[in-house]
C-alpha cells in the first residue's frame, strides 16, 4: 500500500467518521445524564429527511441544517417526555421512535415529492460545499505531512470541523463547567443532585435536547454534505454503530473520538478488499464491516478494561421513592 | 344541466365498464421500492403504460420487508387480483409456497425462479443480464481513458455477479489490457438502498483509477452515479433507462425491459402462458440505453463496435458466459 492510498483511505474515514462522532457525542450527552438513548438512529434518518426536503424547496444548505435540527429536537423531545416526564422505559421509548421515523420520513418525502421517499437530487447552494483550509496548496510541497494536510484534512464540508471541535467541546463543557459536573451526577446520583436543589428533570431534557442538535448535524451532514438528497433509511445502521462506539469509548469524549475514528477505518477498509489483498491479507468484507460490534462485545465482555454506563443510566428519577 | 348530465353519463359508463372488465392484475415491487429510478420504477411504467392504453386499473403493493411477502401474495390473490406480478428473486419463494392455494390466480415472478412443472399458475421471467452488462463493458472500455474501469453491485448475490461477470468480459473483449475493479455494497438487503456507501465506493475505486463505474445496485446506485458525477468519472445506469439523472456524465445505462415483461404479462391477463421466459438481446429484452443525454459521449465506432457484438451475439456466434450457469466467471474473480 502506498501513502497516496493511505491518504485515500484516511479521507474516507474521516467522512465516514463524522456522522458517527456527532450521534456518538449526542449518545454520550444523553446516557451521562442517565438517559439511555437508542433513538439515535431514528433522530438522524428524521434530520436527514428533514435536510434533505427543506434545503431542495429553499436552496439553502443552512435553512436545511435548521430544519434538520428542529426535526431532530422534535424526536428528543417527544423522548424526554416519554423516559423524563412520564417516566416510561427509555430502552421503548427509543426503540419506538426508530420505528417512527422510518415511517414517517418516508411518507413525508413521499407526499412532498412524489418519487418514493426519496428527495429531489440537491444542486449547487442546496449542497454543503467542501472548503480548501488555508494554505493547503502551498504546504502541499510539504514532504509527508504536506500531502495529509492537502488531502485527508483540508477540503471537507465544515460540519466535519465542527464535529471534531465538538470533542474538546463537550469534554471542557462535561468536566470544567458546574453544568457538566451536575449533569454527570444526574447521571449517577440524581438524588444527590436532587437533594443539592437542582432540577433532575430539566438537567436530563437539556442533555437529550443537546442530543437532538448533535443528531440533527449528523442528519445534516449526511443529506447535504455526504450525500445530494435524502434516501429511505439512509442511515443504514449508523445509529447503532455510534451506540457501540460509544460504549467502546466507555463513554468518555476523546476515546469516543477515537472509536468512532476506528470505525469510520474499518468502513473504508470495507470498500477496499484490494488493500487487504496486497498486503497477503484475506478477509472477507462482511468480517469487516462486523468489527465494530465484535470490538464492542469484547469491550463489554470486560476483556479490555471495564465498561461502566453511568450508574443511574435507564432509571427513570423519582423523587421520594 | 347539461354538464352535470355529461359528468353522470360519463361516471356511469365508467362504472359499467370498470365492472365489466375482468379482475384486475396486479405488481408488487421489491424492498428497492416503487420509485428507485431503476428495477421496481421499470415495473412500474411498463403497468401504467398497460393501464394508459387499456384505461384498466391495476392494484399494487410495495414491500417493506421480508416479512411481508407472503401476507402480500395472499392478499393480492384473495381480493381477486389476477395476474399477481411481483418482481425480484426474493419472491420466488413465497410463491411457490402460496401459488398452489390458489390454483386460478396466475402468478409472474420476475427475476426468479419457481419451477412450472409443480407450479403451472407460475410464470417465471428471467433476463439474460449478461448479455446486456457485455455490451455496456464494451462501452465503458473504450470511453475510458485510464484503461481501469469498476462495478459496483448492490447485494451480493449470484445474480448481481452474472452482471459483473457480463460486464467483466465486455470490457476484456474491447480491451484485453484493462483492470475491471469490483466490489459488492452488501450481504443484506440494506445494500439496495445505501447510497452513502454507494458514493463512498465511488470515490474508492476512483482512487484505484476507474473512471468508468457501472452501477448494479438498485437505489444505492443512485449515489454512484450522483459521486461520479461529482468526481468528473462517468457511469453506466441500470435496468431503466438514467441517463438523464445526470446529463452528459452517465455514459450508458443497461436496460432490463422489466416493463416489457410487466406490460406483457398484464396485457395477456388470466389467459396469461406460464411456460418459463428468458428476455434476451435477440428479444430486446435486454440492451443498452441511447438517447440525446449521452450521445455526445459514444462516438459512433464505438457504437460501431458494440452493436456488431449485439448482432454475433444475437446470432449465436458469440457467447457470453452466464456466471449463474456454473458459478464461475473467466474474467472476473468476485
Amino acid at each position: 500500500m502506498d501513502y497516496a492510498t493511505l491518504l485515500q483511505m484516511l479521507d474516507t474515514t474521516l467522512r465516514l467518521a463524522t456522522p458517527l462522532l456527532f450521534a456518538c457525542l449526542a449518545g454520550l450527552y444523553s446516557e451521562r445524564a442517565g438517559v439511555f438513548d437508542i433513538g439515535l438512529e431514528g433522530k438522524m434518518l428524521m434530520a436527514a429527511m428533514c435536510a434533505g426536503s427543506v434545503a431542495y424547496l429553499t436552496g439553502s444548505v443552512w435553512l436545511g441544517m435548521l430544519a434538520a435540527i428542529g426535526g431532530s429536537l422534535i424526536f428528543a423531545l417527544a423522548h424526554g417526555l416519554a423516559s423524563i416526564t412520564f417516566r416510561g422505559n427509555q430502552l421503548i421509548s427509543g426503540v419506538a421512535l426508530n420505528f417512527v421515523a422510518s415511517g414517517i420520513t418516508v411518507l413525508v418525502a413521499l407526499a412532498l415529492f412524489d418519487q418514493g421517499g426519496r428527495t429531489p437530487p440537491l444542486e449547487g447552494g442546496a449542497r454543503m460545499a467542501e472548503i480548501t483550509l488555508p494554505l493547503a496548496e502551498t504546504l502541499r510541497g510539504v514532504p509527508v505531512l504536506g500531502p495529509f494536510y492537502a488531502d485527508v484534512v483540508s477540503g471537507h464540508p465544515i460540519l466535519v470541523y465542527v464535529g471534531l471541535l465538538m470533542v474538546p467541546a463537550t469534554w471542557w463543557l462535561l468536566f470544567r463547567t458546574r453544568f457538566g459536573l451536575r449533569l454527570r451526577a444526574v447521571g449517577e446520583n440524581p438524588a444527590s443532585v436532587d437533594t443539592a436543589g437542582v432540577s433532575v428533570k430539566r438537567l436530563r431534557f437539556a442533555a437529550v435536547l443537546i442530543a437532538g442538535v448533535l443528531c440533527g448535524l449528523a442528519g445534516a451532514y449526511m443529506a447535504t454534505g455526504l450525500q445530494a438528497g435524502f434516501g429511505r433509511e439512509m442511515t443504514a445502521g449508523r445509529g447503532y454503530i455510534a451506540l457501540a462506539a460509544l460504549i467502546f469509548a466507555k463513554w468518555r469524549p476523546w476515546h469516543a473520538l477515537w472509536a468512532c475514528l476506528l470505525f469510520g477505518f474499518f468502513q473504508s477498509l470495507a470498500l477496499r478488499p484490494d488493500v487487504l489483498a496486497n498486503i497477503g491479507l484475506k478477509i472477507p468484507v462482511p468480517a469487516l464491516d462486523a468489527l465494530p460490534y465484535v470490538l464492542t462485545v469484547i469491550v463489554l465482555a470486560g476483556l479490555v478494561g471495564k465498561a461502566i454506563p453511568p450508574r443511574a443510566g435507564g432509571e427513570p428519577y423519582v423523587k421520594e421513592r | 344541466m347539461t354538464l352535470t348530465q355529461t359528468l353522470l353519463g360519463a361516471a356511469a359508463t365508467l362504472a359499467l365498464t370498470s365492472a365489466m372488465v375482468s379482475a384486475e392484475p396486479a405488481v408488487i415491487y421489491d424492498l428497492g421500492g416503487k420509485f428507485d429510478k431503476s428495477f421496481n420504477e421499470a415495473a412500474y411504467n411498463g403497468a401504467k403504460k398497460w393501464a394508459e392504453e387499456t384505461g384498466g386499473t391495476f392494484k399494487e403493493l410495495e414491500m417493506q420487508s421480508e416479512a411481508q411477502r407472503e401476507q402480500a401474495l395472499r392478499q393480492l390473490a384473495e381480493s381477486g387480483a389476477n395476474p399477481v406480478v411481483t418482481t425480484g428473486f426474493g419472491m420466488s419463494d413465497p410463491i411457490a409456497a402460496v401459488a398452489p392455494d390458489y390454483p386460478d390466480t396466475k402468478f409472474v415472478t420476475i427475476d426468479g425462479w419457481v419451477d412450472p412443472a409443480t407450479n403451472p399458475n407460475v410464470l417465471s421471467i428471467g433476463f439474460a443480464e449478461h448479455e446486456g452488462s457485455y455490451l455496456v463493458g464494451m462501452l465503458a472500455a473504450m470511453a475510458s481513458k485510464t484503461g481501469t474501469v469498476g462495478f459496483i453491485g448492490g447485494m451480493d448475490i449470484p445474480l448481481i455477479r452474472k452482471f459483473g461477470c457480463g460486464y467483466a468480459q465486455g470490457v476484456m473483449a474491447a480491451k484485453p489490457d484493462a483492470k475491471v475493479v469490483l466490489n459488492m455494497t452488501g450481504t443484506t438487503p440494506a445494500a439496495w438502498n445505501d447510497p452513502v456507501k454507494g458514493a463512498e465506493l465511488t470515490k474508492a475505486q476512483k482512487g484505484q483509477g476507474a473512471d468508468v463505474i457501472f452501477a448494479a445496485a438498485g437505489g444505492t446506485g443512485i449515489g454512484v452515479l450522483q459521486a461520479a458525477a461529482d468526481e468528473g468519472i462517468l457511469s453506466i445506469g441500470v435496468d431503466s433507462n438514467q441517463n438523464h439523472l445526470h446529463p452528459g456524465k452517465v455514459l450508458t445505462s443497461m436496460l432490463k425491459r422489466v416493463d416489457v415483461a410487466v406490460y406483457n404479462s398484464f396485457k395477456a391477463g388470466e389467459a396469461l402462458e406460464t411456460a418459463p421466459q428468458a428476455l434476451d438481446l435477440k428479444s430486446e429484452g435486454v440492451g443498452y440505453a441511447m438517447d440525446d443525454n449521452n450521445a455526445a459521449l459514444i462516438t459512433p465506432e464505438m457504437k460501431a463496435a458494440v452493436d456488431a457484438a449485439a448482432e454475433k451475439i444475437k446470432s449465436g456466434e458469440l457467447v457470453v458466459h452466464d456466471y449463474m450457469s456454473d458459478n464461475t466467471c473467466p474474467a472476473a474473480t468476485f
